[in-house]
């Protein structure tokens, strides 16, 4: 564009002047683009999250009342979390599998103990959210049907979870994620 | 023909505001140039000055001074005025520790919807929250201070002005020519509030209100400076920012434009006339 | 306007000739804004505000689309969502007010435009259509910004929308029926923001639709000139790229500076405090006055205070206010002179710098209560302002002496013509 505007003007007789015409038109036009570029990062950037979504950032809840086999649901940033209190059948069956050689052939390989605090064996913690798409599996509520292996069933896909909430079975691609969070008597703090 | 039409129409509406002109004329006559306590007493126009840091292109907030204001608008203001668009976390901003904000955050009582049972449920503040509404036991409804600086002319002088601007009595000239703006029971005189006698207590009437936590004596003057600020960036959290990002684009700006400018000067070189 | 001498779009690049053959799109813009349309070279700075009120228009959109993905559409969350831009979204308190410093610089603009078509006389023939594509462009930029002004829910939106929408109900019999049909209810309520949010994010484009035809339009006869000389030969003309990009652009830096130092350093300062409170149905604001490009207008509605014959003085005021802008559309067949530029009209010139004097005069008192003595004056300035148009244009047009004017736009450059002398032979 810039070489067009030199050329298009009528040249002067000296070379010289015309190298430094060029280049003041080089000039003024990187320094336009220069200046597109500047009010498009905020543009871009008023997508990203905003200051109060951000401030969201923990939760506390109390497990005091979940019973063995049972489940709930809390809201973490907005997305639900499962807390299951898990009955040793469900534990041995977890650590049992782990034994199997079919233990290696999963696609997002981790233990039990890998997956819950040390001395909390029996307290899964999980992000109810399909690493697939993002649908809510089933299995936390009663009476959810909880899938061929026990744990949890996203019905979008067809993904079936095991009592570690592994993958184990459909198109998901890793084990229900686990939030960071730490445990403080009977109060869990997610966040 | 449209042009003996357009004159018809000019000359209708000539005589239509010559009439009005004419009995508002007449009017003015009987009762001369309109007069109101507010106008020949007030001194909404005549601010008492005030310099804060923030002010001017290159202004930045003072944060111990931003600190010292929160805590007059605490112990003070806080009883009845909200400030409803502020929330906890921002007080950082505002010179208080993450800690402090915590704190302060959990002593409020926030009535909120229960995410898991869907109740609305009293709990503690969480720092994510903003400032509740204040429940006012009185009449009338005091205003939300979140904005309050933008929301007046005069702006953080208008707020200081008014908040040392009470006197104790009025001119006895105003009550004999305006025998209606006289104070009513129950109210105050202050010649800096739009109609001259406001339903607020005069909020900072004596000094030590406060116990600054910096140690300042808190004088009068003081107090309603330091507030002043602190009100200030509460309406305008962003002006630092805006402050800067303005310079440092404006800059570019004069840069690009002068480059532009000898561009446009190569392109027009060989053409007179310009 | 293609003249004989206009380059033709020659595309070098076989890429270029291969989407030239399928979609003439290269050859639209370089036509249109491009080395192919010749512009007359005497142009002087009052040609550049077209252009930057494109640029303004641009801005507009943008940031007002970006708005709406942050701007929640119902009375009990607009104001607040309008904060929550402020304090919360990256970079929300630039959009918010670059978005209604930026409404503030179109309008300076644009007037400045129509300022630039009084004087030289860019409404006369042919290019009547550019006028009233105009003209319609500035209605339609007032009733967007009066919309875009009732979003944020502060107590001036509130009020404004239940006196604009006022307006309305001062026609007999269709009055008040018409008024409750615009607001959807009795007062300004959740039914009226969320309709003036729909039209406010539908009139930008529908502006932006008209402005094509108003650019188009100009392309069939070709830019004006501050002579009001039509383009006779090649040397009257230079192609708007280089030239007219290159003097364009260095002033869209200029309006930038003015601009970002409203942005950023007095972002507040064309606004009224009153709309950073809440709306408020039980409470009008002791002065209620519009943003200032509406004030000669509000000054014109003000300005009747008595009853006339079977005329209610607020239908006076409504009227009048109306046709303050409606006379407009006339102009072309008012002014007879077939001489353009003002510069060359003695007579009309003086009326006309009396106008621009005239409508200053009622912008001031528009932003003023309506007390004595303003509105005395406010009487005289309209007086003055109807006449100007319906009676003294007309016949000044009609009486009027003009200059000579020069042969052509290169003998006003140059101060000869060498075509001059041939036709003169």
């Amino acid at each position: 564009m810039a070489q067009e505007a030199a050329t298009g003007t009528p040249l002067a007789t000296e070379d010289e002047g015309v190298r430094r015409r060029d280049f003041i038109n080089i000039a003024a036009v990187s320094a336009a683009g220069v200046g597109g570029v500047a009010v498009i990062y905020p543009l871009i950037s008023q997508m990203a999250p905003s200051a109060d979504v951000l401030a969201e950032s923990s939760t506390e809840i109390d497990i005091a009342a979940v019973q063995p086999g049972q489940a709930i649901k809390a809201v973490f940033r907005r997305q639900p979390v499962f807390i299951r209190n898990l009955t040793p059948a469900e534990v041995k069956a977890a650590t049992e599998f782990e034994a199997t050689p079919d233990f290696n052939k999963m696609r997002d390989k981790q233990t039990l103990a890998e997956r819950t605090k040390e001395g909390h064996a029996n307290l899964l913690i999980t992000m109810g959210i399909c690493t697939h798409l993002g649908c809510v599996p089933q299995g936390a509520g009663a009476g959810e049907v909880k899938g061929e292996f026990g744990g949890y069933f996203c019905p979008c896909h067809g993904s079936h979870y095991d009592t570690a909430a592994r993958i184990r079975k459909g198109p998901a691609p890793r084990n229900l994620d686990v939030p960071e969070y730490a445990i403080n008597g009977t109060i869990v703090k997610i966040g | 023909m449209i042009r003996i039409f357009s004159i018809l129409v000019g000359l209708f509406f000539t005589v239509a505001l010559a009439w009005s002109l004419l009995w508002d004329t007449v009017q003015l006559s009987k009762d001369g140039l309109p007069t109101s306590a507010a106008l020949e007493f007030g001194k909404a126009h005549d601010l008492k000055p005030l310099k804060l840091a923030s002010d001017g292109p290159f202004g930045k907030f003072d944060k111990k001074q931003l600190k010292r204001g929160f805590e007059v608008y605490a112990g003070v203001c806080a009883s009845c005025h909200s400030l409803q668009q502020v929330a906890y976390r921002s007080l950082v901003y505002a010179g208080l520790t993450e800690k402090e904000v915590k704190e302060l955050a959990a002593k409020a009582t926030i009535n909120a919807k229960d995410p898991l049972t869907g109740e609305m449920k009293d709990r503690p503040g969480l720092t994510a929250d903003k400032f509740p509404p204040v429940v006012f036991a009185g009449t009338g409804t005091p205003p939300d201070l979140s904005l309050i600086t933008k929301a007046r002319k005069g702006g953080a002088a208008y707020i200081y002005s008014l908040l040392i601007g009470y006197e104790t009595s009025q001119p006895a000239e105003l009550v004999k020519k305006f025998p209606d703006a006289k104070t009513p029971e129950g109210m105050f005189y202050n010649p800096y509030f739009a109609n001259l006698n406001i339903a607020m207590a005069p909020p900072l009437a004596s000094d030590d209100l406060v116990t600054y936590s910096d140690g300042t004596k808190a004088t009068k003057d003081q107090m309603a400076q330091d507030v002043s600020a602190f009100l200030v960036w509460a309406a305008e959290p962003e002006l630092e920012q805006r402050h800067q990002t303005g310079a440092w684009w404006i800059l570019f700006l004069i840069f690009a434009t002068t480059l532009a400018y000898m561009s446009y000067r190569n392109i027009w070189a060989e053409k007179k006339g310009h | 306007m293609s003249f004989p001498w206009s380059k033709e779009y020659k595309p070098s690049h076989p890429l270029m000739v291969w989407f030239d053959e399928r979609l003439p799109l290269p050859r639209l813009i370089y036509n249109a804004v491009g080395g192919g349309y010749e512009v007359p070279r005497n142009l002087n700075y009052f040609w550049n505000f077209g252009f930057l009120a494109g640029l303004c228009l641009v801005i507009q959109i943008v940031s007002g689309v970006i708005l709406a993905m942050h701007y929640g559409g119902d009375t009990s969350v607009a104001f607040n969502s309008t904060e929550h831009i402020m304090r919360d979204v990256n970079w929300g308190w630039m959009l918010r007010y670059g978005h209604a410093n930026g409404a503030a610089a179109f309008f300076a603009v644009v007037y400045l435009h129509i300022f630039r078509g009084f004087y030289y006389g860019s409404y006369k023939a042919p290019r009547e259509m550019i006028w009233l594509s105009g003209v319609v462009i500035f209605l339609l930029m007032m009733a967007t910004a009066f919309m875009g002004y009732v979003l944020p829910w502060g107590q001036m939106s509130y009020w404004a929308a239940q006196v604009i929408t006022g307006l309305f109900s001062a026609f007999p019999l269709i009055g008040d029926p018409l008024k409750e049909w615009l607001l959807g209810g009795f007062a300004p309520g959740n039914a009226t923001l969320n309709r003036f949010f729909s039209l406010h994010f539908l009139l930008p484009f529908v502006i932006l639709g008209v402005v094509i035809l108003h650019i188009w339009s100009l392309h069939i006869p070709g830019s004006s000139n501050p002579t009001g000389v039509e383009v006779k030969s090649k040397s009257d003309t230079v192609p708007f790229y280089p030239y007219y990009v290159g003097k364009d652009g260095w002033t869209i830096g200029l309006l930038m500076i003015v601009y970002s130092v409203f942005l950023f350093y007095m972002p507040n300062a064309l606004g009224d405090p009153e709309n950073y409170i809440p709306a408020n149905p039980m409470q009008t604001p002791a002065h209620i006055v519009p943003e200032w490009y509406f004030w000669p207008f509000y000054a014109i509605l003000r300005s009747f205070t008595q009853d006339l014959l079977f005329f209610e003085a607020r239908l006076l005021g409504v009227l009048a206010m109306f046709a303050a802008i409606l006379v407009w559309f006339f102009l072309p067949w008012l002014d007879k002179s077939p001489v353009r530029s003002a510069s060359y009209r003695p007579l009309y010139r003086k009326f006309f710098w009396v106008l621009v004097i005239d409508v200053l005069i009622l912008g001031y008192l528009g932003k003023l209560p309506a007390e004595q003595p303003y509105v005395l004056v406010s009487q005289l300035a309209t007086m003055y302002y109807f006449l100007h148009f319906l009676v003294i244009v007309p016949i000044v047009s009609s009486i009027e002496r003009p200059d000579p004017l020069p042969f052509s736009i290169t003998e006003s450059v140059l101060g000869h013509d060498g075509a001059a002398k041939l036709t003169k032979d």
